[in-house]
C-alpha cells in the first residue's frame, strides 16, 4: 500500500512530460546525434557520402585559409554588432525607461515589434534602402549631398546594418528588463547631492543595468554569429559566413559531412560562449544577485 | 521621474526612424504603379498586390505556412500544457534538468537544426514531407510555448482546484472545469507566439523543404535571391500587415515585453 502511494507521487509527473520527452527524444537529440557522427565521414566527389570514422573534416575547417576566412569574418561582423548594439541600445533603454505612458508603450511596441516580422522582410526592406539605386541614395544624390551612390549592399557595412537592425530589440529589451529594478531614489540621492546628470548615468545607472546590458550582449554576440537570411541576402555571393558556407556545403556541393562539421564547431562555440559568459556573469555579479 | 533632454529625444527620434524605416520603405514600394523598384511618386496603386494573386506558388506557399503554423503550434501547446504541469507541480528527480533540457532548443542555432533536421529526415524518408515539417516546428516552437503555459501554472491561484477537489470533483473534471480556464491566458498566449515563430522561420524550415512542400519564408527567400522586385515588396507589405495584428493580438494578451523577455536565448 505505501509503495502503491509512493508510485502514484512520482508517477504523474513523468507520465506528463512522457510525450514531450520522446518527442524530443527522437527529432531533437537524434538528429544532432546523426549530425555529430556524419561529421566524422568523409565525402567523395563521385561516391558520395562514405562511411567511417576520422577527423578529416574537422581538419579540413581548421587548415583551410578560405574557412579561417569565413569564420574570422563571422567573428568580426558578431563583434560589431553586439557593440553597436550595446552603444545604440543601452540608452535608448534608458530614454525609454524615462518615459511615461502612453508613449512609453507605445515606443515599446514599435521596437518590439518588428521581432515578430519575418527577417526575410526586414532584410528585404534594407536591400530596398541601401541598394545602388535604392531610396537612400536616390535621396542623398537628389539632395546633392552625394557626387556618386554610396556602395552598402554586398559589403561588410550593409550587412553590419542591417543585423543591428534586427538584432538590437534584444538588447533594449535586456537592459530594459534590469532597469525596471533601478530604484529612482538612488539616481534622486546622486542628483541632490550635487551630482551631473552624466555622473549619476555613470556611477549609479551604469553599474547597475550591467547584467542587462551583458546579458544582451550575449543574445545578440550569439545570434549573429549563426545569422543565415541577412548576411545570405545582403552579403551577396562573396560575402560568406559560417550560417552560409554550411548552407552551400550542403545544398550547392552536397558535402554533407563537411557541412555537418561546420555545423558542430558553430554549436560548440555558441555553447561555450554561453556557458563562459554565465559563468563570468555569475562570478562577477555574485553579490548583486543576493 | 525626471524628463529626457532635447538630446536624449533626439536621439530617440533617430532611434525609431531607424528601427521603422526599412518597414516603412517595403509599404512604400509596394503601391508603386511602375514595373521596377521606385517610390509611389505619382498616385498609389494597387497592382502589385493584384499580381500576389497572379502568383500561385506564392498563394501555395502562404496557405502552407499557416497549416504548418496552425498543426505544429497546437502540438507544442498539447505537448506544453502537460508537462508544465508537471514541472510545476511536482517536485520529482531530474525536474530540474527536465526543464533545462525543454527549454534547450533556444541555446542551438537554427542553422544547426537545419542540417539535423535534413539527415534525420532523409534516414527515415521523411524529408519533404508535411509530417515532417511540422515535427520539426515543433521543437523550434516549444521553448516558447512552455515558457507561457509554465509561468501561467506556476503563477496560478490553487484555492479554486482545492476547493473543487475536496467537493469530489474528478482530476478530470477539475482540471477541465478548473484549472484550464484559469491557464488559458498562457495557453492562448503561448499559441499565438507559437505559431508566429513558426510562420517567420526561415533558416532550419529551408533545409527540410521540398519543391512542393515550400513555405513562404523560404520562397521569399528563393525568390529575393534571385531578383528583388515590387511584387515581393507587396507580399512583404501583406505579411506586416498580419503580424502586426497579430502582435497588437498579443499584446493585448499578455503584454509584447513580458512575452519576448529573454527571447533566442
Amino acid at each position: 500500500m505505501a509503495a502503491d502511494t509512493a508510485r502514484t507521487r512520482v508517477l504523474p509527473p513523468y507520465l506528463l512530460s512522457a510525450p514531450a520527452l520522446l518527442l524530443y527524444l527522437g527529432l531533437f537529440m537524434a538528429p544532432l546525434v546523426m549530425t555529430l557522427m556524419l561529421s566524422f565521414n568523409s565525402f567523395d566527389f563521385y561516391k558520395g557520402i562514405l562511411p567511417g570514422f576520422g577527423f578529416g573534416n574537422y581538419l579540413e575547417v581548421v587548415t583551410d585559409e578560405y574557412f579561417h576566412e569565413v569564420f574570422l569574418r563571422t567573428f568580426g561582423i558578431s563583434l560589431a554588432v553586439t557593440l553597436l548594439c550595446a552603444i545604440l541600445g543601452t540608452p535608448e533603454a534608458y530614454i525609454l525607461h524615462r518615459m511615461r505612458n502612453p508613449w512609453k508603450s507605445l515606443f515599446m511596441l514599435a521596437i518590439l515589434g518588428p521581432l515578430l516580422i519575418s527577417v526575410v522582410v526586414r532584410t528585404l526592406g534594407w536591400a530596398l534602402l541601401i541598394g545602388d539605386s535604392g531610396v537612400m541614395n536616390e535621396l542623398l544624390l537628389g539632395a546633392g549631398l552625394i557626387d556618386k551612390p554610396i556602395h552598402l549592399i554586398f559589403t561588410t557595412t550593409g550587412v553590419i546594418i542591417a543585423l543591428v537592425h534586427v538584432l538590437i530589440p534584444f538588447m533594449v529589451l535586456s537592459v530594459w528588463a534590469s532597469l525596471q529594478k533601478l530604484d529612482p531614489a538612488v539616481e534622486q540621492a546622486g542628483l541632490s547631492l550635487g551630482a551631473s546628470q552624466f555622473t549619476v548615468l555613470r556611477r549609479i545607472v551604469v553599474p547597475q543595468v550591467m547584467p542587462g546590458i551583458l546579458s544582451g550582449c550575449l543574445i545578440v554576440f550569439a545570434l549573429t554569429a549563426s545569422a543565415f537570411a541577412t548576411p545570405a541576402i545582403l552579403g551577396g555571393r562573396r560575402l560568406k559566413v559560417v550560417a552560409t558556407t554550411a548552407y552551400d556545403e550542403y545544398l550547392n556541393t552536397l558535402n554533407w559531412p563537411l557541412g555537418a562539421a561546420i555545423a558542430v564547431l558553430l554549436l560548440i562555440a555558441n555553447v561555450i560562449i554561453i556557458a563562459t559568459y554565465n559563468k563570468v556573469i555569475e562570478k562577477k555579479y555574485a553579490q548583486a544577485f543576493q | 521621474m525626471s524628463k529626457n533632454g532635447p538630446i536624449a529625444l533626439a536621439f530617440h527620434t533617430l532611434f525609431i526612424i531607424f528601427i521603422l524605416a526599412p518597414l516603412v520603405i517595403v509599404c512604400l514600394v509596394a503601391f508603386t504603379s511602375k514595373g521596377y523598384l521606385s517610390l509611389p511618386t505619382d498616385g498609389f496603386s494597387l497592382r502589385w498586390f493584384r499580381a500576389i494573386l497572379d502568383n500561385p506558388d506564392f498563394i501555395d506557399a502562404f496557405w502552407l505556412s499557416i497549416y504548418i503554423g496552425l498543426a505544429s503550434a497546437t502540438i507544442a501547446l498539447g505537448l506544453s500544457v502537460p508537462a508544465s504541469l508537471a514541472l510545476a507541480r511536482y517536485r520529482f528527480p531530474g525536474r530540474g534538468g527536465l526543464t533545462a533540457f525543454f527549454l534547450s532548443p533556444l541555446m542551438v542555432p537554427h542553422i544547426v537544426l537545419g542540417v539535423s533536421f535534413l539527415r534525420f529526415l532523409t534516414a527515415v524518408g521523411w524529408n519533404g514531407t508535411f509530417i515532417g515539417l511540422v515535427l520539426c516546428h515543433v521543437i523550434i516552437i516549444m521553448p516558447y510555448s512552455l515558457r507561457l503555459v509554465l509561468a501561467s501554472v506556476t503563477g496560478m491561484d490553487r484555492s479554486a482546484e482545492t476547493a473543487a477537489v475536496s467537493l469530489g470533483a474528478s482530476p478530470w473534471v477539475t482540471f477541465r472545469r478548473i484549472t484550464l480556464p484559469l491557464i488559458l491566458p498562457g495557453i492562448a498566449g503561448g499559441w499565438v507566439l507559437a505559431f508566429i515563430t513558426s510562420f517567420d522561420e526561415l533558416t532550419m524550415t529551408i533545409f527540410v523543404a521540398s519543391p512542393s512542400t515550400t513555405t513562404l519564408p523560404v520562397r521569399m527567400f528563393q525568390h529575393i535571391t534571385e531578383t528583388i522586385d515590387p511584387l515581393i515588396s507587396s507580399l512583404s507589405a501583406v505579411i506586416i500587415f498580419i503580424t502586426v495584428i497579430f502582435m497588437l493580438l498579443l499584446d493585448r494578451l499578455y503584454g509584447l515585453d513580458k512575452i519576448l523577455v529573454g527571447q533566442g536565448r
